[in-house]
């Protein structure tokens, strides 16, 4: 594997590790409107206090790495996706001092009540836009992005907006079945149940009209015999899909968040087949969007050393902060 | 409210803003990470409570001034691709990896340990809780030296050849990172740093200590800070006068403007102390001027030449205004800042540290100082750069994204919005916290019942007691 490829892994496997860890995050601040004011809110916002920091320090480490990887395709994509990602970055402020100023001005808590789920929102709705504007192609003159600035707005980018909303909601209720008990719990079950079905309509939706955006997915698609490697994708989809149902019904506890993740990684897996070998989705290859050599080589480096450290280190977070939440939180 | 501008302008001022904004958090954490490590360090080694009871004061102003950091320092990493695309995909290739280091090596650190120095101090051995803290304090410090090392190259641009694509292709990691202007650039901006604090420190021991003449741990950070002050203030001095000859050096046209040199002195320079540069009739008007001083300061001899902005092309000037001034602003806070240590230091060989009222009431006012130097001596260097990103290689008007002046005009109106909006209160809980005078056992954040959280996260009742106690009662 050359390093272009091999980097194009590592920043999906840090895309993907971003939406795994702050999808169920934001999944609260999207529920938040749905719980009961007061306890049901606290034990929802402590369950991910300890470690929704951590977790977004991937997004930065993904702008990052696209950057200092892929300097061509984050000059393209970014001016392409520009109103999604000022609203995204502002939706994240309003969500992160939310975690801090809730908690000291009692009198003023509906309003961080407000930004949180606001934001969290904003924010999901904001990364799907993006991901779909970018999945449906994106002007490209030269090396620059050469269409308006309204362009990421159509029919198909908002219901990948939709879709994200709905899948970090059932991260996020999958989650507080895991992390919860009692009536919360109860709760979580049927949030779960609503945001897994509008999860797996929308990932039908997106799947079906995939394809024909570009000829070129298509042909990524359904040429013989890609056909047979690919078709697995929505049968494994499927299979999950009724695993998620079986497992909301016999109320296991840690079974359906592991089933979302998998949605999600399928998800992921199907965006790949699409898209790859290019970065910008059916206009700039993965090889043309390259750094030179010697800063993938001098990257690589540090990357080889630091990635397993830190995993290590979030693991270990996580553990630290295992089993369920009570109101005492983690005394 | 922003017609008659063009894309490129917003953008430049949407960075300038956020960047700015932005600053202020680093500038203040940096310098306070270390100085909770001097604290524990302290108490570790004297046994005594009181530097327990000041680790615990500024933590909690810390845990803030630390959230507010991370969440505007996001936006940066995103700014570059929507506002400077050209820049990106040209200068990517250097400045990328620079910054992704900044986050694989900082960030990742400082959230790994943040969680156990705010709330871990009754829960793992006390080393552990230290080294923690000396991991906090070396993250702040390896992002300032990812970060200006990005800056400096831009500044002084070598170990790099530019592609047929017009890419900057890296050749020599190791002159890029230590380009010529990156030692005294680092230096300069971390003591920054470290002033800034010890202005903070000092001003709010000082204004506990005209209230409380005899509350201890005001005297104590008070002390403290006043001898960083008088020690670190003169060195700044010199430190900065080093990286201005070296700004000379690989920078000339920006110390020419710095000066308000329009003209050429073949026999000695004056150093103009006031006036105002008219860029468009390239004279300074009203000047206050000392002759030969500029000479003396800049090649340390009367009668060296020194060339001026008129040997250069105009379109190679960066805004003289705005340079001049700045720079003006920041020597004039760095004088006040040696005045205060050699006031403090006076005051302490008469033993009338803690009552010399006019000392007292100088510290308060200087609190802010540090901010505003910090600042002005970073439009300085920046708008000196002007008109390239990248020193004498790529043009500003040339590094900016293909984008419609409404775009740009609307996402800086939400910026500034949202950042005055959300900033505004944070700064509100800081000063708060500030003006609650340091107690004997001060509760650190693990106290109170509610739930104990971690990464710059702080609970109500543990940030401030008295306002938990206070909403029961509404």
């Amino acid at each position: 594997m050359d390093l272009a490829t091999l980097w194009a892994f590592i920043l999906a496997f840090a895309i993907f590790t971003y939406v795994v860890l702050d999808g169920f995050d934001l999944g609260i601040g999207i529920l938040f409107p749905f719980l009961q004011p007061g306890r049901h809110r606290d034990l929802a916002m402590n369950s991910v206090a300890p470690v929704w920091d951590g977790n977004e320090t991937w997004l930065v480490l993904g702008g990052g790495a696209l950057l200092a990887a892929f300097p061509l395709a984050y000059a393209i994509i970014m001016p392409a996706l520009y109103a999604p990602i000022v609203a995204m970055l502002l939706a994240l402020i309003f969500r992160g001092v939310a975690f801090e100023f809730r908690w000291r001005d009692v009198r003023h808590q509906k309003i961080w009540d407000f930004s949180f789920a606001g934001g969290s929102m904003l924010a999901a709705f904001a990364q799907g836009i993006a991901l779909g504007a970018l999945l449906q192609g994106v002007a490209v003159e030269g090396r620059q992005y050469s269409g308006g600035w309204w362009d990421w707005l159509s029919p198909f980018s908002v219901l990948t907006g939709v879709s994200l909303v709905a899948g970090y909601a059932l991260l996020g209720s999958t989650w507080l079945i895991m992390k919860t008990e009692g009536s919360l719990q109860e709760h979580a079950f049927r949030h779960a149940r609503i945001s897994g079905i509008v999860t797996v309509i929308c990932i039908g939706a997106v799947s079906l009209a995939t394809p024909f955006l570009e000829e070129a997915y298509y042909e990524h698609w359904f040429a013989w015999p890609n056909v047979l490697f690919t078709a697995q994708v929505p049968l494994l989809v499927a299979i999950v899909t009724v695993a998620l149902a079986v497992s909301l019904t016999r109320r296991y506890e840690r079974l359906p968040f592991v089933l979302g993740l998998s949605l999600f990684a399928l998800s992921m897996a199907g965006l790949g087949i699409s898209i790859f070998p290019n970065i910008v989705p059916s206009r700039v290859s993965i090889d043309d969007a390259a750094a030179p050599r010697s800063s993938l080589l001098f990257m690589l480096i540090g990357a080889g050393i630091l990635i397993p450290t830190i995993l290590a280190y979030t693991a270990y977070s996580y553990w630290t902060f295992r089993g369920k939440v009570d109101h005492e939180g983690y005394h | 409210m922003f017609e008659g501008f063009d894309a490129l302008l917003l953008a430049r001022i949407q960075f300038a803003f956020t960047v700015s904004f932005h600053f202020i958090f680093p500038a203040f954490t940096i310098g306070l990470a270390s100085y909770l490590a001097v604290l524990e360090g302290l108490w570790l080694w004297s046994g005594r409570a009181i530097f327990l009871d000041l680790f615990h004061y500024w933590i909690k102003i810390f845990a803030l001034s630390f959230a507010m950091g991370v969440v505007s320092g996001i936006v940066l990493t995103y700014q570059f691709g929507t506002n400077w695309s050209v820049f990106s995909d040209r200068a990517g290739p250097i400045v990328g990896p620079l910054m992704a280091y900044e986050v694989l090596t900082a960030f990742f650190l400082e959230a790994g340990f943040l969680g156990i120095m705010l709330f871990g101090m009754t829960r793992v051995g006390k080393g552990l809780h230290f080294a923690a803290t000396l991991a906090v304090a070396a993250g702040t410090l390896f992002s300032a030296f990812w970060i200006i090392a990005a800056n400096s190259w831009m500044q002084t641009p070598v170990g790099h050849s530019i592609s047929s694509s017009g890419q900057f292709v890296p050749t020599d990691w190791w002159q890029i990172i230590f380009n010529p202007s990156f030692p005294y650039r680092l230096i300069h901006t971390v003591l920054g740093a470290y002033l800034t604090t010890a202005l903070v420190v000092g001003a709010v021991g000082a204004w506990h200590l005209l209230r409380a003449p005899n509350n201890a741990g005001a005297r104590v950070m008070f002390s403290m800070a006043m001898g960083m002050v008088v020690s670190v203030a003169p060195i700044q001095a010199v430190m900065g006068d080093f990286h201005g000859l070296n700004t000379l050096k690989h920078q000339p046209t920006k110390i020419m403007a710095i000066e308000g040199h329009f003209e050429s002195y073949p026999g000695g320079a004056p150093l103009y102390l006031f006036g105002f540069p008219d860029r468009e009739a390239a004279a300074v008007r009203y000047p206050l001027a000392i002759p030969k001083l500029g000479s003396l300061i800049l090649h340390h001899s009367f009668t060296a030449p020194i060339e001026g902005l008129k040997t250069v092309a105009r379109e190679e000037w960066p805004p003289v205004g705005i340079v001049f001034w700045s720079f003006r602003v920041m020597v004039g806070l760095g004088l006040l800042m040696i005045a205060l240590g050699g006031l403090a230091l006076l005051a302490r060989i008469r033993g009338r540290l803690y009552e010399w009222r006019i000392l007292l009431l100088f510290a308060v006012a200087m609190g802010p100082a540090g901010f505003v130097a910090v600042i002005a001596g970073w439009v300085t260097t920046e708008v000196g750069r002007q008109p390239y990103t990248v020193y004498r290689l790529l043009r500003t008007a040339e590094s900016a994204s293909p984008l419609d002046a409404p775009a740009v005009a609307s996402s800086l109106l939400a910026f500034i919005v949202v950042y005055f909006a959300v900033f505004s209160v944070g700064a509100w809980y800081i000063l708060r916290l500030m003006s609650h005078a340091p107690a004997m056992a001060e509760p650190g954040l693990e106290s109170g019942d509610v739930p104990i959280r971690t990464a710059g996260i702080t609970p109500a009742s543990a940030i401030d007691p008295d306002r938990t106690i206070g909403a029961k009662r509404i």
